[in-house]
C-alpha cells in the first residue's frame, strides 16, 4: 500500500529494452553497463525505502564525454533518465521507474586538482562529500556542507539537493559554496557553467542548477570553495524541562547578535534513542536539548560561550555541558549526526523536513507532536533550530501498511503546517517523489508553470528526472 | 510611450505592474524598468519604448530582528532599509557597492536595483553576494503573471531556485516587486590591518595567507600608490565582538609580520575605508575612464594586470585579488584588450562604465560559450516570451 503515485510506464520503452540495452553496450564499455536484475536490485530505490522501482538498466559512465553520449542516445531514442549519487536521498530524487535508466556518477569519483592559494578544488561529481574535507583537513581547510550523510552522500547529489547540514547557519547550503559546475545536457553538450572565480557572467545558471533535482542536466564535475577552518570549535549542550523555553533561547541567542555556527534541537525522545546508541553523554531528564557551538581561538569560544549561557540562564536551562576536549565535541556531534540511524535501529521512519519561520518553532513542534499523536503515532524531533529547518522522525513499522499510511498521512498534515506557517515544504532534502504533490500548497499555478518552463528551456521532452519535482497532473507540454 | 499610459508609468502596486506589462505585450512596447536610477549606466544601453518605475512599489513589508529576516519593496530606498535594519543592530550581509560615485548618478539606490545588479562589496568574501542572502522574492514575468519564488525561510530547496537566477539578471527576467533577504548582526566592532609598500604580487601573497587563516577576514583589498597615500596599501579587515577582534587583529599582525604587518585601522576610520573600496571611489576620476570589474581567481589578479602594461591605466584589487578594478581607456581597441589579456587566465570582467556608444558596440558582459548562450536564451524566454524587459540590456538584440 503506497500513497506515492508513479506516472504510468510508458510502454513503448518496455517493449524496446533489447535495442535499448544493445544501443548503451555501443557507446560504452562492458563493465559501465548493468542490464541483469540482480545488478539492477541495488538501484531500486534510495534512503527512501518504502519505495522501490527496477530501471531499465543503469549505466555508470566514467567521464563527461560518456555522459554525453548517454544524454544524446536516451533523447534520440526517447528513453528516461534518472541521474543517481550515492543513493542516499530521503525524498525519493533517486529512485528510478521501469522505463528509465538510472545513469550513476559512482565511477567517476576522482579529485582533480586542489588550490590552496585560491581556495577552491576540482571534483568530478562522484565524489563524496566527506572526501573533499578529509583531502584539505591536514592543511587546515574544509568543505562547509555537511550533511549528516557526508560520509556518503556525493557531490553531485549535493548539488542536485542544495544539501545544507548542520553548519549553514554561518556557512550556507551548498549553493553558497559551489563557484562552478560542468554540466551535461540532454542534447549531449558538456557546458561550463562558472568557474574557481568568485562571480560567474551572465544569468546565475548555475544558482538555478543547484537544487534542480537532475532535471535541468547531469553535472559530472564541479568546483567547490574551500575554507580555512577555524582555530577550535566548542559546543555546548543545554537542557531544558520545556520546549518552549529551548526555542525562546534560540530567538534570544540571534536577538542579542550572536550567530553560532550550529544551534541543534533535540526533543526528549530523540535524545534517548541517540543516547542510547552513541552513548554521548547527554541528558536524559530534560524536555528537550540545544547543541550550540562555537569557533575560535579558545578565549574567543570561552567570551562567546559566556554570553550564550548567560542567555540560556534567563531561559531556565537546567543543565549546561560544555565541551572539555576535542573528544568530547566529536561525541557531542556524533549523538547528533547519527540520530537518523539510532532512529533506524528501534524503529522505521520518515523524516520531513520543512522549514518554519524561527519565531514559529514552538507552534510548530507543539502542533507536529498533536497530529503524530492523532494518529497514534510517536514522533522525535532532531532539527537545526538556528534556521527553523524541521526534521520529525515519524516512528512506524513498514510491515504494518495502515500504519504506513498513517506515517505518510501525518507527514503530509506536518507539512502543511509549515507551509501554513510561513513556511516550506523542504528545506535540505528536497521534493523529489515524496513532496511533489503537495507542491500547490506552496506555490501557485502561475509559480509552478513558471518553474516548468524554466525546466523545459533545459529539457523539452521531460526526460529527465521526469517523475520528481512537480505535480503529475498539469505539467506544461 | 504613447501606448502605455503615463499614468501607469510608476505603478502603485504588484498587481497594477502586471497589469501595463499586459498592456504592453498586447501592444509590443518594450519597457525600460526603472528604480532610483543610480545604476543606470550598467550594462548596455537599453532600447525600450516606455519606462515602468518601481518608485511607488515601495515599503518594509516585514522585519523580524530575531529571524533575521527582512521582506521589502523594490522601490524601497536603501537608506531606509539600512535604517530599520540599523535600529535593530542588523544589516544586509553583503555590504552592497553603491554606484553614485562611479556614475556619478543622483538619487537613490533602490532595492530592486541592489537584486538587479547582485550588487556585493568587500563583504563578498566571507558572507556571500546578493544572491546568497536572498531568499525570496516576487517578480512580475513577461506574460503579466505574478510569480513568486523562494520564501522567508532560510532554507529552502523547495522547487527550482529561481531567486538566484533573477538576482543579477539585470531586470531582463522581470520586474522585481518585492525580495526578502536574511541578515547579521551589524559587528560590534571592527579594524582593519594595514601593509604598506607592497607590490602587486606581494599584496596578493598577504592576502592569501590572510585568508587562508583560521582568523576569520572580511575584506582584502590592495590599493596602489596614489589611492590616498603616495604608496600602495594592503588591507586587512576582522570584523565581530570587541575582544574577538582584538585577539585576531593580534593574531594577523603576527601572521604577516614578514610582509610589515604592525598596526591596525580602527572604528569611522576603517569603516570609511572599506566604504571607499566597496564603492570604487579610487577609480571615480577622471571620468572619462572607462571602468573594469574583473572577476578571477586571486593569484591570477596580478598575473591579469601585468599583461595589459600601460593600457590599464589605473587598478586596485578587492576580495584577496579575485577582484580587479581598472580603469582603461573608452575605446574598443582598449575592451579588446581587457578582454584578450583576461582569456588565456579564466575568469570574467564586465565593463562597468562606459559612454554609451562604446557600450552598445562592445560586450559589456564577458561573451558565452554558444551553448551558454543558447540556454541563457531559453530560460529568458521562459520568463518574458517578447523581450519586454530592458531589451538589449544584457545581450544585444534580447
Amino acid at each position: 500500500m503506497s500513497q506515492i503515485a508513479f506516472p504510468p510506464v510508458d510502454a513503448s520503452i518496455l517493449a524496446r529494452r533489447d535495442a535499448i540495452l544493445a544501443g548503451l553496450a555501443a557507446i560504452l564499455p562492458d563493465d559501465c553497463v548493468i542490464a541483469d536484475l540482480v545488478g539492477r536490485r541495488a538501484f531500486e530505490t534510495d534512503a527512501l525505502t518504502a519505495y522501490r522501482r527496477l530501471p531499465l538498466a543503469v549505466v555508470l559512465p566514467r567521464s563527461s564525454e560518456e555522459v554525453a553520449r548517454v544524454m544524446k542516445f536516451c533523447r534520440d531514442s526517447g528513453v528516461n533518465i534518472v541521474p543517481r549519487g550515492a543513493g542516499t536521498s530521503l525524498s525519493g530524487g533517486a529512485i528510478p521507474q521501469e522505463d528509465a535508466i538510472v545513469l550513476g556518477l559512482s565511477k567517476m569519483s576522482r579529485i582533480l586538482e586542489i588550490n590552496l592559494a585560491d581556495r577552491y578544488a576540482r571534483v568530478e561529481a562522484g565524489v563524496t562529500n566527506l572526501a573533499i574535507s578529509e583531502a584539505v583537513g591536514p592543511e587546515g581547510f574544509f568543505y562547509a556542507p555537511d550533511p549528516s550523510s557526508q560520509l556518503a552522500c556525493t557531490i553531485g547529489g549535493n548539488i542536485g539537493m542544495n544539501s545544507g547540514g548542520a553548519h549553514c547557519l554561518k556557512y550556507g547550503v551548498t549553493t553558497n559554496n559551489i563557484l562552478g559546475v560542468r554540466l551535461v545536457t540532454l542534447d549531449g553538450e558538456i557546458v561550463e557553467i562558472g568557474g574557481p572565480q568568485l562571480d560567474a557572467g551572465g544569468l546565475d545558471l548555475l544558482g538555478l542548477i543547484c537544487g534542480s533535482e537532475g532535471q535541468l542536466g547531469v553535472v559530472t564535475e564541479a568546483t567547490v570553495r574551500l575554507l580555512r577552518a577555524a582555530e577550535g570549535a566548542r559546543p555546548v549542550l543545554f537542557g531544558f524541562d520545556a520546549a518552549e523555553d529551548a526555542s525562546q533561547c534560540v530567538a534570544a541567542i540571534i536577538g542579542a547578535g550572536i550567530v553560532p555556527v550550529a544551534m541543534e534541537y533535540m526533543d526528549r525522545l530523540a535524545i534517548e534513542i541517540c543516547e542510547n546508541y552513541a552513548h554521548a553523554g547527554y541528558p536524559l531528564d530534560v524536555e528537550a536539548m540545544l547543541i550550540v557551538e562555537v569557533e575560535g581561538g579558545n578565549e574567543e569560544m570561552a567570551a562567546e560561550l559566556a554570553k550564550i549561557t548567560a542567555i540560556a540562564r534567563t531561559h531556565r536551562v537546567r543543565t549546561i555541558r560544555e565541551s572539555m576536549s576535542a573528544m568530547e565535541s566529536a561525541q557531542i556531534w556524533k549523538g547528533r549526526k547519527s540520530a537518523f540511524g539510532a532512529t533506524g535501529r528501534v524503529a522505521d521512519y520518515i523524516c520531513m523536513d520543512g522549514t518554519v519561520p524561527t519565531g514559529r518553532l514552538p507552534e510548530a513542534l507543539r502542533r507536529t507532536g498533536e497530529i503524530c499523536a492523532a494518529y497514534g503515532l510517536r514522533v522525535a524531533n532532531v532539527f537545526h533550530a538556528g534556521d527553523g529547518n524541521m526534521h520529525p522522525l515519524i516512528l512506524y513499522d513498514v510491515n504494518d501498511p495502515a500504519q504506513q499510511q498513517k506515517a505518510e498521512d501525518a507527514g503530509m498534515d506536518v507539512l502543511k503546517l509549515c507551509v501554513e506557517l510561513g513556511g516550506c515544504l523542504t528545506g535540505e532534502h528536497g521534493v523529489g517523489i515524496e513532496k511533489r504533490d503537495l507542491m500547490r500548497r506552496q506555490f501557485t499555478e502561475a509559480d509552478l508553470a513558471q518553474q516548468m518552463r524554466v525546466r523545459a528551456a533545459f529539457d523539452p521532452q521531460w526526460r529527465l528526472n521526469p517523475a520528481k519535482v512537480f505535480p503529475l497532473d498539469g505539467r506544461a507540454a | 510611450m504613447t501606448v502605455v499610459d503615463r499614468r501607469n508609468d510608476a505603478p502603485a502596486d504588484e498587481a497594477e505592474a502586471a497589469e501595463v506589462v499586459r498592456a504592453a505585450r498586447r501592444d509590443g512596447i518594450k519597457l525600460d524598468i526603472v528604480g532610483g536610477g543610480t545604476r543606470a549606466g550598467l550594462g548596455r544601453p537599453s532600447e525600450g519604448a516606455a519606462r515602468l518605475a518601481t518608485a511607488r512599489i515601495a515599503g518594509i513589508v516585514f522585519h523580524e530582528p530575531a529571524e533575521m529576516t527582512i521582506s521589502i519593496r523594490a522601490g524601497t530606498p536603501l537608506g531606509v532599509v539600512e535604517e530599520a535594519l540599523a535600529a535593530h543592530g542588523q544589516m544586509l550581509p553583503f555590504e552592497p557597492i553603491d554606484h553614485r560615485a562611479l556614475y556619478a548618478s543622483r538619487g537613490e539606490p533602490t532595492v530592486g536595483g541592489l537584486v538587479a545588479a547582485n550588487a556585493s562589496g568587500p563583504r563578498r568574501i566571507s558572507a556571500g553576494a546578493a544572491r546568497d542572502s536572498l531568499i525570496g522574492l516576487r517578480l512580475v514575468n513577461g506574460r503579466g503573471e505574478c510569480v513568486k519564488s523562494g520564501g522567508r525561510v532560510m532554507k529552502n530547496v523547495t522547487g527550482l531556485d529561481l531567486v538566484k537566477l533573477i538576482c543579477g539578471a539585470h531586470g531582463t527576467l522581470g520586474l522585481v516587486t518585492e525580495a526578502t533577504f536574511k541578515l547579521l548582526p551589524k559587528p560590534q566592532s571592527e579594524a582593519t590591518i594595514v601593509i604598506r609598500r607592497l607590490d602587486d604580487e606581494r599584496a596578493v601573497a598577504a592576502m592569501t595567507r590572510a585568508l587562508g587563516s583560521p582568523f576569520g577576514v572580511s575584506g582584502a583589498a590592495a590599493l596602489g600608490a596614489g589611492m590616498g597615500r603616495e604608496f600602495p596599501r594592503t588591507f586587512l579587515r576582522v570584523e565581530g565582538f570587541a575582544e574577538s577582534v582584538d585577539y585576531r587583529a593580534e593574531r594577523l599582525i603576527a601572521l604577516l609580520a614578514d610582509f610589515g604587518a604592525k598596526h591596525a585601522l580602527r572604528g569611522e576610520e576603517s569603516q570609511r575605508l572599506w566604504r571607499a573600496v566597496r564603492d570604487a571611489e579610487f577609480l571615480a576620476e577622471p571620468r572619462g575612464h572607462a571602468i573594469w570589474r574583473v572577476s578571477l581567481p586571486p593569484s591570477k589578479g596580478p598575473r591579469f594586470v601585468a599583461r595589459l602594461g600601460a593600457l590599464a591605466l589605473s587598478h586596485f584589487y578587492d576580495w584577496g585579488g579575485g577582484l580587479v578594478w581598472l580603469a582603461s581607456e573608452p575605446t574598443e581597441d582598449a575592451a579588446a584588450a581587457v578582454r584578450a589579456a583576461l582569456a588565456p587566465l579564466g575568469g570574467h570582467a564586465t565593463l562597468v562604465r562606459a559612454p554609451d556608444a562604446l557600450r552598445a558596440r562592445v560586450d559589456v558582459f564577458e561573451p558565452l560559450a554558444p551553448a551558454l548562450a543558447r540556454l541563457t536564451k531559453g530560460v529568458k524566454a521562459s520568463f518574458d516570451p517578447d523581450g519586454l524587459f530592458n531589451f538589449g540590456r544584457m545581450v544585444a538584440g534580447a
